[in-house]
């Protein structure tokens, strides 16, 4: 068994789990946040995106045991109580989703974006979510919600 | 995947004695291909040996007319690295083009050479580049250091500690991607410097190649139409069913022609 001890939406937490445990599934499963998505579970589709120590990764392809000691931030981390963040704003106001499912991955993987190309245009924006699949292919407006923040800022 | 023991190395020598102790260890730095590999129960480890957080495998650094670039280097690091652009814009650019941005934030350039893929972006700029191979052991020349499929030099319990770049007149690399996983379908990397010409082909065969005729035509004339009617024979090259072996060496020359055109050329 692992013991592991990470901070998660800031607050400290510590589990035993099977060294064999992902991420997603001390997220999920141990801690109950279960914005997080799994999908594809190979990587993939991006649906488990969080970010870790501010860098976007997929959270189905890092061991729990590997994220010890790192700072995590997941969809349910970034409102501030009752405000939506900006970008989960966004997607809202520009109907960024339909079912839903990619949503989380989304989000998270365009506010990493956003960190690292502020003010990205639609080409960036769409190279850069390379890495999140959308089964209903509402990419459109995914990206339109993401060139909404990055006008803004 | 199967249960093992997981094991976090803080420095290399911890690393050493842990995979020395295991039954059947596996090192693992940023686990984009060992995790996936083990979900699929292609690999059932005794002991995975993390060495994805020691600091001394993780820095970049460009002095004497090479870019060192530690083995524990992200992808997305070696991409936004200012002395690697400077040095080796072409380096940077390949690491730019591997997986996707998640991916690139925890895979790194020891763990992907050391795998070996036949279809991975870096063995292309280790041949193509010239660069040396450091480990816990010796110094490895690149063109030594891909034996075939998933096959390297690396010996039991050696660990790649970083590699040396020499640093190129011009270099360019081209990627026809395979769309559904961003490996290379094909991938060229040529460069022209101290040692010569060098065009290093990857995705196409069993493992990274270099082409002589190209490379020596590019020797008297470095242009993509120097290139001009040297094809390469399809003889020996993959064929799935993303394209066959014909469909590849074609893409060999196509990419050749890039890559020079991306170096200057």
């Amino acid at each position: 068994m692992a013991s592991v001890s990470l901070t998660v939406n800031g607050e400290a937490v510590s589990a035993e789990v099977e060294d064999r445990t992902l991420l997603v599934q001390l997220l999920r499963d141990h801690l109950r946040l279960t914005g997080t998505h799994v999908g594809c579970d190979t990587s993939q589709c991006g649906a488990c995106v969080v970010h870790m120590d501010g860098r976007s990764v997929k959270s189905c392809t890092v061991l729990a045991a590997q994220a010890s000691g790192a700072d995590v931030t997941t969809i349910e981390g970034i409102a501030d109580g009752d405000t939506l963040h900006p970008m989960q704003q966004a997607f809202m106001d520009n109907h960024g989703l339909q079912c839903g499912f990619c949503t989380p991955g989304m989000v998270m993987s365009a506010i990493d974006l956003l960190k690292r190309h502020p003010g990205a245009d639609e080409a960036t924006i769409r190279r850069e979510l390379e890495g999140n699949l959308c089964r209903c292919t509402g990419y459109h407006n995914i990206v339109k919600a993401i060139r909404q923040v990055a006008t803004a800022g | 995947m199967y249960n093992f023991n997981y094991h976090r190395a803080g420095s290399l020598a911890e690393a050493e004695s842990a995979l020395a102790a295991a039954e059947d260890g596996a090192l693992m730095a940023g686990g984009q291909t060992l995790l996936p590999t083990l979900k699929q129960r292609l690999a059932s480890p005794s002991d995975v040996i993390d060495i994805g957080a020691i600091p001394e495998l993780a820095n970049i650094e460009s002095a004497g007319g090479a870019v060192t670039v530690g083995a524990g280097t992200r992808h997305a690091d070696v991409a936004g690295s200012a002395a690697v652009a400077s040095a080796i814009p072409a380096l940077a650019a390949l690491a730019e083009l591997i997986g996707d941005p998640q991916v690139r934030n925890m895979g790194t350039i020891g763990g992907s050479i050391a795998n070996a893929d036949p279809a991975a972006d870096y063995p292309a700029a280790i041949v193509g580049l010239g660069a040396t191979v450091n480990t816990n052991r010796r110094a490895i020349a690149g063109d030594d250091f891909f034996q075939g499929l998933f096959e390297t030099a690396l010996d039991e319990g050696e660990i790649i500690t970083s590699m040396a770049f020499p640093v190129p007149e011009a270099a360019g690399y081209a990627k026809f991607p395979q769309p559904a996983s961003r490996f290379a379908m094909v991938g060229v990397m040529v460069s022209r410097g101290a040692g010569g010409v060098r065009v290093a082909v990857t995705g196409a065969g069993p493992s990274v190649f270099r082409v002589g005729d190209m490379e020596a035509a590019l020797a008297g004339n470095f242009s993509a139409g120097a290139l001009d009617g040297i094809s390469v024979s399809a003889d020996g090259l993959n064929a799935d069913i993303h394209g066959s072996a014909e469909y590849r060496a074609h893409l060999v020359g196509v990419m050749a022609k890039r890559a020079v055109q991306a170096a200057g050329g």
